[in-house]
């Protein structure tokens, strides 16, 4: 294990402890051992085949280490899927693995709540897996086949990636959320500007921002096509670990890791936070960004509160505050799903939940629901959805020709009431 | 030779294989409903040896491995494209298929016959007579594809080593 970072990014210098290497440069193959991997019910059975049948291999390597969680159609909506997670279930009893969620919530929520830590390693047959660099975790996600390999063996191979760094400065204004940074990000840089590439969170305006906020910037980098992402963990990161109940002591990782501030990268890219205005991803691609000031206005027919993105507490009491007292709009569906069963339970405690039910909102059980697109709120042709999610591809959330907008979640709740796109400051 | 099926920009995993598909039990039943967003006759149309063309950043959006395995199943062997997603090229590595980013994928059309010579790289389009040629992928990659995929790279190396 390298004791000092070298110049290293925080990015190579986890990298290269999973390397067990004194320093890695970006470009080049190194071999890693894996602390945790994860994987759903979209992408559990295909690696339990491939690990099988075609690398003849029968069990984890660690099962310690495999964390497995059912979050994509939660409760089983057919014979298929209900097949689907009955088998699930037997192969993590077979394997004797003890991390398996059956009802919990959207796996990188869950992830956050129980298992990632600061400078772990963790790949997940997800997409959205990059989201743990949020907290100082390397994280990645990867197909079946890969993941089978690490099943195998507990190692991968990964390219080293160059990091690009964001400097926020300043803060976020009012009725602007991490949501409408991400959104920015992305259409400065397209939906392939990060491909194969580190995003690095920086700067005061990183700082001033809490965890669940970096994690929803974080969670959103796959849409630029990052590999990982990174926050150098810092005290609200400690903090928020206290509160998880599961406080993060490692020091001497922690100050290697701030070592590595202000390393070489390969490019910095600066954002002034106080200039952002609230935005919105149009159809069908997540970088068509727009300020909502050009489309507000524009009739909807669902609105969605939730996902791995933005069904966190910090969302849903966001969300409850424009809402409190008002009735969505007429033949407007409603849909709220917290992220998780703790982040449910806590806005059961704080009695959030009947200023939902009492504006006509629909309450799904934790998982990823709408965001996914193949479960609850399903949308007919000519219907538009405006959404805290993360994706908008044409067909997403059900017919073709629908349409899916992505926002914030003060914008989706306010559109939620108006009926229409609507800027948050007209319901308050 | 095969026939390019030119596609645009940004074509994602939900446009390969919709996530309302992914439970069905087994690749072969997905496949049916390969790109049937984008063109709902793919699936019956796409003959062994045909082309997939995209633009900028085919394959974005979620992990999931059915989309290369579908694009399989129905016999696709070689996609190009102006760049990839990261994770979809991985996966169409992981199982065989080659993605070339090149940027003749501006100069090819729908319907165009294009023959492509694997071992000399070059990519013939016999519709415009024009002719390129791309980076073989080497090495490690190299290897990967041709036992077929990982999976069966692995278990050649087993049968090596044992």
């Amino acid at each position: 294990m390298p004791n000092n970072t070298s110049g290293m990014t925080a990015t190579e210098y986890i990298i290269a402890r999973h390397a067990n290497r004194d320093r890695v440069t970006p470009g080049e193959i190194v071999n890693v051992s894996v602390d945790l991997c994860m994987s759903n019910d979209a992408t559990t059975l295909l690696t339990e085949k491939i690990m099988k049948e075609q690398m003849k291999t029968q069990n984890v390597w660690d099962p310690s280490r495999v964390v497995i969680i059912v979050d994509h159609q939660v409760p089983a909506d057919s014979v298929d899927t209900s097949r689907v997670q009955q088998q699930m279930a037997q192969f993590v009893n077979d394997q004797g693995i003890d991390k398996f969620h059956m009802v919990d919530g959207v796996c990188h929520q869950v992830m956050l709540e129980n298992y990632v830590y600061p400078g772990a390693l963790i790949l997940g047959a997800d997409s959205h897996t990059c989201s743990y660099g949020s907290i100082g975790a390397v994280s990645s996600g990867i197909g079946s086949t890969d993941l089978a390999a690490i099943w195998a063996s507990g190692e991968t191979w990964l390219k080293v990636p160059e990091t690009v760094r964001f400097v926020l400065n300043g803060q976020l204004p009012e009725y602007v959320s991490a949501k409408d940074v991400a959104l920015h990000i992305i259409n400065l840089v397209r939906a392939n500007g990060l491909t194969y590439k580190a995003m690095e969170l920086a700067g005061p305006g990183t700082k001033s921002l809490d965890v669940p906020e970096r994690f929803t910037i974080c969670n959103m980098a796959v849409e630029a096509g990052a590999k990982c992402t990174m926050v150098i963990p810092d005290d609200k990161v400690l903090a928020y670990f206290e509160h998880l109940n599961r406080p993060f002591k490692d020091q001497s990782l922690l100050d290697a890791l701030q070592k590595t501030t202000g390393s070489a990268c390969q490019s910095e890219i600066q954002i002034d936070l106080d200039t952002l205005e609230p935005m919105i991803a149009c159809p069908h691609y997540v970088d068509n960004v727009r300020p909502l000031s050009d489309i507000q206005g524009l009739k909807i027919d669902q609105a969605f509160l939730g996902s791995c993105t933005n069904g966190r507490i910090e969302d849903i009491r966001e969300g409850a505050r424009l809402l409190e007292g008002k009735k969505i709009a007429p033949n407007m569906r409603f849909l709220v799903t917290p992220a998780s069963i703790r982040v449910y339970k806590q806005a059961l405690a704080e009695n959030l939940i009947p200023i939902f039910l009492d504006a006509g909102a629909i309450l799904n059980h934790p998982g990823c629901s709408t965001c996914w697109g193949a479960h609850q709120g399903i949308l007919a042709a000519g219907q538009r959805m405006v959404t805290t999610g993360n994706r908008n591809f044409k067909g997403r959330a059900g017919s073709p020709e629908s349409e899916i907008y992505l926002a914030s979640p003060s914008v989706v709740v306010a559109s939620a009431i108006k009926g229409v796109l609507t800027h948050p400051k007209e319901v308050l | 030779m095969g026939q390019a099926w030119k596609f645009g920009d940004n074509i994602d995993t939900d446009q390969i294989i919709p996530s309302q598909y992914l439970v069905l039990p087994s690749i072969k039943d997905m496949a049916r409903h390969t790109m049937e967003p984008q063109n709902p006759d793919f699936a019956t149309q796409f003959k062994n040896g045909d082309i997939i063309v995209g633009e900028v950043n085919f394959g974005c959006g979620s992990s999931r491995e059915q989309a290369p395995l579908v694009l399989k199943e129905l016999g696709v062997r070689i996609i190009i494209a102006l760049d990839f997603a990261r994770i979809f090229f991985r996966n169409a590595i992981n199982n065989g298929i080659l993605p070339i980013e090149h940027e003749c994928a501006k100069e090819i059309s729908d319907k165009d016959d294009i023959v492509i010579d694997l071992k000399t790289g070059e990519i013939v389009n016999q519709t415009t007579q024009k002719t390129w040629y791309f980076n073989k992928i080497q090495g490690y990659l190299a290897d990967i594809l041709d036992a077929g995929g990982l999976a069966a790279y692995i278990a050649s190396r087993k049968g090596k080593q044992t």
